[in-house]
């Protein structure tokens, strides 16, 4: 017990005394969920818009005023033709315009930046729609006579909708970064400067050295699972719905699955470098993009769907999403927790084999 | 006393042979040199008798127990130092101290008198505190090697432990192995620079998998007519290239 205790002390050295790893392991889990909870998922504000109104009557007059007054846009002139639109666009003055004809209003928006097009459309939408539900009917009789139909093209796109769906995807991403690559990292580093060797050559148990390494990512990765929980909870303002006993079984086991994983790399790998590159390419780029975190995983060509299966981490955040953002209970995660649960135990054989077959 | 007796070890990777049906013992507290150009199976041997790999066939006993059975038992009575440099640069001297001895299971009151000891006798009592990342690269390797013996092993395995140090420490560093080989420690020593092999006790040369010829240096001079062991080895080495066409 000595000598694990004595090792796992000398892990948190190799943390501690390296800024950078401090850094990435403490700092960068909180900077995260601040840039992806405000800087992305916060609401658009304050976008200048442009009216071109060939109508002029009251529910133009009063749609105008409805837009204005809101916190998303703010009113920056009226157009004279529909020529203007274009090159206003291209200028950079406005992001975007209401046209008010006769069949329609038509809301154009810049698409170079489909997310924000979107939202700014969708909003412009539902103001829309409640400046007519708050008028008369007799006005509402009018208007709609007159057609006003809001068209949107909006995509299913839920990093832009809340920090609700972002935060899941931010937990399990933070989870796997730490356990998964930085303990992949950490092995492959004791080969390359050769004090694995020898380690392996001393008396300490090949298993009690892969556990040593595991403690002290297992215990950074505790501490961030709290900060992030804090972090959402008070200042995302993202409250834990379900359970939170629930949700913090559910990660410990994917904490589990990914520090396997990390072993796994470290198994196959000789050097730091390649670690890392196989932990970045194959873990975190795929995590990123197939997980659902970016992107709808419904509307990925089925391929994408296919790999999008085997990351744990795409199973982990349909599963957060349940019992932290929805409130649901165990039934509702029976099939995810029995797939991580599998991928664990499939990745812990593995790496054991692999560990041996070094040693053979 | 034989610390280390080995019969027909061999060791295969698939169709190549590393190690070729070797044979050889090592007398207790002798300083024995494992010498061979790269690739000629020295590591691959070196580490069968360590324990880290299983041989294909044959036999061998270090410090009295089985390498094809007791290798856990091997490892803790031997000690290693690795051609790599093996301490911890983050961490600092005493640091490093403590961990190997955790790690061999040096009681910690004995570790801890016996740090403050080794200190005294390298001359280090004032780099205690020191990172290791900060000695220079002679200090650090002396360092290594008392780690590798801190633990009182019956037998050192040191894997070319002075590549890349100059002379002088070189010197230092044999006259170091002396001293722990005069203690009873065997010394298994594996190393390129020729002239160290004039140090050791007696020497092996291994080509292509095989032990070519072991004796002591004067022995194997006189042998192969040559003026020094440098001279035993380009001699040794062209008959390998001779049979390898």
């Amino acid at each position: 017990m000595r000598e694990f205790r004595i090792f796992v002390q000398k892990e948190f050295f190799h943390i501690f005394r390296d800024r950078w790893t401090t850094l990435i392991l403490l700092v960068l889990p909180v900077l995260m969920i601040i840039l992806f909870g405000f800087g992305i998922t916060t609401e658009i504000k304050n976008t200048k818009f442009a009216i071109y109104d060939t109508v002029k009557d009251e529910a133009t007059r009063g749609i105008t005023n409805k837009l204005e007054t809101s916190e998303y846009f703010t009113f920056e002139r009226y157009l004279q033709s529909p020529d203007e639109i274009e090159k206003l666009f291209r200028e950079g003055q406005i992001g975007f315009v209401v046209v008010f004809g006769d069949e329609r209003i038509q809301l154009i928006a810049d698409g170079t930046d489909p997310n924000t097009a979107s939202t700014l459309s969708n909003y412009a939408t539902v103001l829309i729609n409640s400046y007519m539900q708050e008028q008369s009917s007799e006005l509402r009789a009018t208007t709609a006579a007159r057609g006003i139909i809001t068209e949107s093209r909006l995509l299913y796109n839920p990093t832009l909708k809340s920090a609700y769906n972002i935060v899941p995807g931010i937990m399990g991403m933070i989870l796997m970064l730490i356990c998964a690559l930085m303990t992949s990292v950490s092995i492959a580093r004791e080969k390359e400067l050769g004090t694995m060797e020898v380690l392996l050559v001393s008396p300490m148990k090949p298993l009690l050295i892969i556990l040593s390494k595991l403690v002290p990512y297992f215990t950074i990765s505790i501490i961030n699972y709290i900060t992030i929980l804090l972090l959402s909870v008070y200042i995302l303002k993202v409250p834990i719905a379900g359970s939170l006993v629930l949700l913090t079984g559910l990660s410990l086991l994917f904490i589990f699955v990914s520090l396997m994983l990390g072993t796994l790399i470290s198994t196959m790998v000789e050097r730091q470098i390649i670690a890392l590159l196989i932990s970045g390419m194959v873990l975190m780029m795929p995590a990123v993009f197939l997980s659902g975190l970016m992107f709808p995983i419904e509307s990925m060509p089925k391929v994408l769907q296919w790999i999008s299966h085997i990351l744990p981490v795409k199973w982990f955040i349909i599963a957060v999403r349940n019992v932290m953002i929805k409130g649901l209970g165990f039934d509702s995660i029976i099939r995810e927790v029995a797939i991580l649960s599998g991928m664990g135990l499939v990745i812990l054989m593995a790496s054991i084999k692999k560990f041996k077959y070094r040693l053979e | 006393m034989k610390v280390i007796e080995v019969e027909n070890l061999t060791k295969r990777f698939g169709s190549f042979t590393a190690v070729d049906n070797i044979s050889f013992s090592v007398e207790r507290g002798e300083i024995f040199g494992f010498l061979g150009a790269n690739g000629a199976g020295k590591t691959t041997a070196m580490r069968m008798l360590c324990g880290l790999l299983k041989p294909t066939s044959g036999k061998g006993v270090v410090a009295g127990y089985d390498i094809n059975r007791q290798s856990e038992k091997i490892k803790a009575s031997i000690g290693y130092m690795s051609q790599k440099f093996a301490l911890y640069e983050d961490l600092k001297v005493w640091e490093n101290i403590r961990l190997y001895a955790g790690i061999y299971g040096v009681p910690e009151a004995e570790a801890k008198e016996r740090t403050e000891v080794l200190l005294e006798e390298l001359g280090f009592k004032e780099e205690r505190e020191t990172f290791v990342k900060s000695l220079p690269l002679g200090w650090r390797q002396k360092l290594a090697f008392s780690v590798s013996i801190f633990h009182n092993p019956g037998i050192v395995f040191l894997d070319e432990p002075t590549g890349g140090v100059d002379p002088i420490t070189r010197r230092q560093f044999w006259e170091m192995i002396y001293k722990a080989s005069e203690r009873g420690i065997t010394i298994f020593v594996t190393t390129h620079y020729m002239d160290e092999a004039e140090y050791c006790d007696r020497v092996s040369i291994m080509v292509d998998g095989r032990i070519d010829a072991l004796d002591t240096p004067r022995a194997l001079k006189r042998e192969f007519s040559a003026s020094s062991m440098d001279e035993v080895f380009r001699k040794l080495a062209r008959k390998a290239t001779k049979n390898g066409l």
